[in-house]
């Protein structure tokens, strides 16, 4: 903690001299005119036109059986069935695990890069940073022709032993799922804990180690409580996208894994049953706008 | 630095790049690989071939190349303007108000992706609105998806922002849009600038909405993409990836290098 928050608190105050802009007074809060609601209207209408009221007649649609009138049916329907059941709860042990991955993977990685730098780990964390602007999709498509039945690792498995087959058969499988996004949604954890981490005073770790603690014990007793507040953020951030994300699924065109957001387009776009891809959408959007105003909480809570 | 010793920082490295190579260098250049090749027998692609590059940069790719470049560019100056346009009518407002429109502004980054294309299918296949079928669809659904991130970017540059030079321009008689168009908004600019390639990449890479609701006449790269895996031309497939990467970076690139001149200035 130390010099890196009373830093942070002098410059909240515009008492510390340290940084350009450091010194600058906080301006008092500028008095709301009336004028200013006015000016907020044009983009809260142009919103409402094109999210909120389409959101509001998916919710309308999904009390809407196509057998006419207004009734649970669409509900009832699609609590009973097990395709419903299969893929809500695929989809939650996907997201968690995934998350739970991405936090370990990205907790190491960024470790590496922040404190024990290596010639080009500036290069490593620019990388991160454009991977970041490609589609997920891109992963799935990748490790088809590494583990695909015919891909790299088949391949030197059936040069190597001469068996006919390769033994690597897990892509089609939530296994490959969860492969893919542990490796698309790391870089996602590795940005926040990177910014956290070059906040960390090194003074701290160097005196740790002077005094005869351990790696392990200054990564615990050091690194872990500061980095929390971003692994919390970054966690929860890609939970909420994990629960979400439809182009992995898509493109491992498995049969056998069938998340939320995959039912949605199924019922919808293959077999035309809009009352049923409603209800889904709606119990989407319940548990995934839950814990992104529980991650928009935690955050807040991790700048403050 | 964590690890002092010889041994310890080598066994660090090593751990590093056993999982970051495979994981994340590894498959983008197997797709970069496989977009040179017609089969995979062993370790190594085999039978290397342009021809994909052939194809993929005329007739049918092509337009789709175009199509994803329309939509992202306008879907990026809608979502720029109704964002910076929040941002800024935001920071007017009183605190709670604010924080509503916070709020609203960023619910769309919550909703699936999949979800949002199901609710701009169903509102605009029935009157008063009918654009199914046309290309604005795709285009509204985009914009939805990335204003979001134009919003924050922006109210986040909007914050450090030094409240000193409008109240400057203001006392010595400017008036509110004179203040706004010559003192703010280029103030703004990198951070607009920063926030024009986010939208456009993120625009670029949408498929989850695009999939629900794009008309014929108006494929995307990333639906064309899809669409050739699906049917099982994974090579073909991947040199349109590669095109879709590289177009992506080079505009990023050329963002990022207006946007230095611009901080500069």
């Amino acid at each position: 903690m130390g010099s890196v928050t009373a830093e942070k608190a002098a410059n909240t105050w515009g008492t510390g001299t340290s940084g350009a802009g450091a010194a600058r007074p906080r301006p008092a809060a500028p008095r709301p005119r009336p004028l200013a609601r006015l000016w907020a209207l044009p983009p809260v209408a142009a919103l409402g036109l094109v999210f909120l009221y389409p959101l509001a007649l998916v919710v309308r649609q999904s009390f809407q059986p196509d057998t006419g009138g207004t009734s649970l049916t669409p509900y009832t329907d699609m609590f009973a069935s097990t395709a419903f059941h299969q893929a809500l709860w695929t989809t939650v042990w996907l997201a968690c695990a995934a998350t739970a991955g991405c936090l370990v993977l990205g907790f190491v990685l960024a470790l590496v890069i922040a404190f024990v730098p290596f010639p080009g780990a500036r290069a490593v964390a620019r990388f991160v940073d454009v991977f970041l602007s490609f589609p997920s999709f891109l992963i799935t498509l990748a490790l088809l022709f590494v583990y695909g039945s015919v891909g790299m690792a088949n391949g030197l498995w059936t040069d190597l032993t001469g068996a006919a087959q390769g033994p690597f058969r897990f892509l089609t499988t939530p296994w490959g799922v969860l492969l893919a996004e542990i490796t698309y949604f790391t870089p996602f954890v590795m940005r926040p804990l990177l910014a956290a981490f070059s906040q960390l005073d090194t003074g701290q770790l160097e005196v740790a180690a002077g005094l005869g603690a351990r790696p392990a014990r200054i990564v615990r007793q050091i690194v872990l409580p500061e980095a929390r507040p971003a692994l919390a953020a970054g966690g929860s951030l890609v939970l909420v996208m994990c629960l979400n994300e439809f182009g992995i699924v898509l493109f491992t065109g498995a049969k056998g894994v069938t998340t939320l957001p995959m039912l949605v387009y199924g019922k919808a776009i293959l077999e035309s049953d809009y009352p049923g891809a409603c209800v889904v959408a709606v119990v989407n959007i319940l548990i995934s706008v839950g814990l992104y105003g529980l991650y928009r909480v935690v955050s807040r809570r991790a700048r403050a | 630095m964590l690890v002092h010793s010889r041994k310890g920082k080598w066994t660090a490295w090593a751990v590093f790049f056993v999982l970051f190579l495979p994981l994340f260098a590894l498959p983008l250049l197997v797709i970069l690989a496989a977009s040179f090749a017609t089969s995979w027998p062993g370790v190594l692609p085999a039978g290397a071939t342009t021809a994909h590059y052939a194809a993929a940069t005329r007739g049918e790719a092509l337009q789709a190349l175009v199509t994803s470049l329309v939509t992202a560019v306008t879907a990026s100056l809608l979502a720029l303007i109704a964002g910076t346009w929040a941002a800024l009518a935001g920071a007017a407002l009183g605190r709670r108000r604010r924080a509503v429109l916070d709020a609203l502004f960023m619910l769309p980054v919550a909703v699936p992706p999949v979800v949002v294309g199901l609710a701009v299918l169903v509102a605009f296949s029935q009157p008063p609105f009918l654009l199914n079928g046309t290309r604005w669809i795709v285009i509204v659904a985009h914009t939805v998806l990335v204003t979001a991130f134009a919003h924050q970017s922006v109210s986040a540059a909007l914050e450090r922002l030094d409240p000193a030079c409008e109240q400057v321009a203001a006392s010595l008689g400017a008036r509110p849009a004179y203040v706004l168009w010559r003192v703010k908004l280029p103030l703004l600019l990198p951070s607009l600038g920063a926030a024009a390639g986010l939208c456009f990449a993120l625009s670029m890479g949408e498929l989850s909405a695009t999939v629900m609701l794009y008309p014929p006449d108006w494929t995307p790269l990333t639906v064309l993409i899809y669409a050739a895996t699906d049917r099982g031309a994974l090579f073909a497939g991947s040199a349109l990836a590669v095109v879709l990467m590289t177009t992506t970076l080079l505009v990023l690139l050329a963002v990022s290098r207006v946007r230095t001149k611009a901080s500069y200035r």
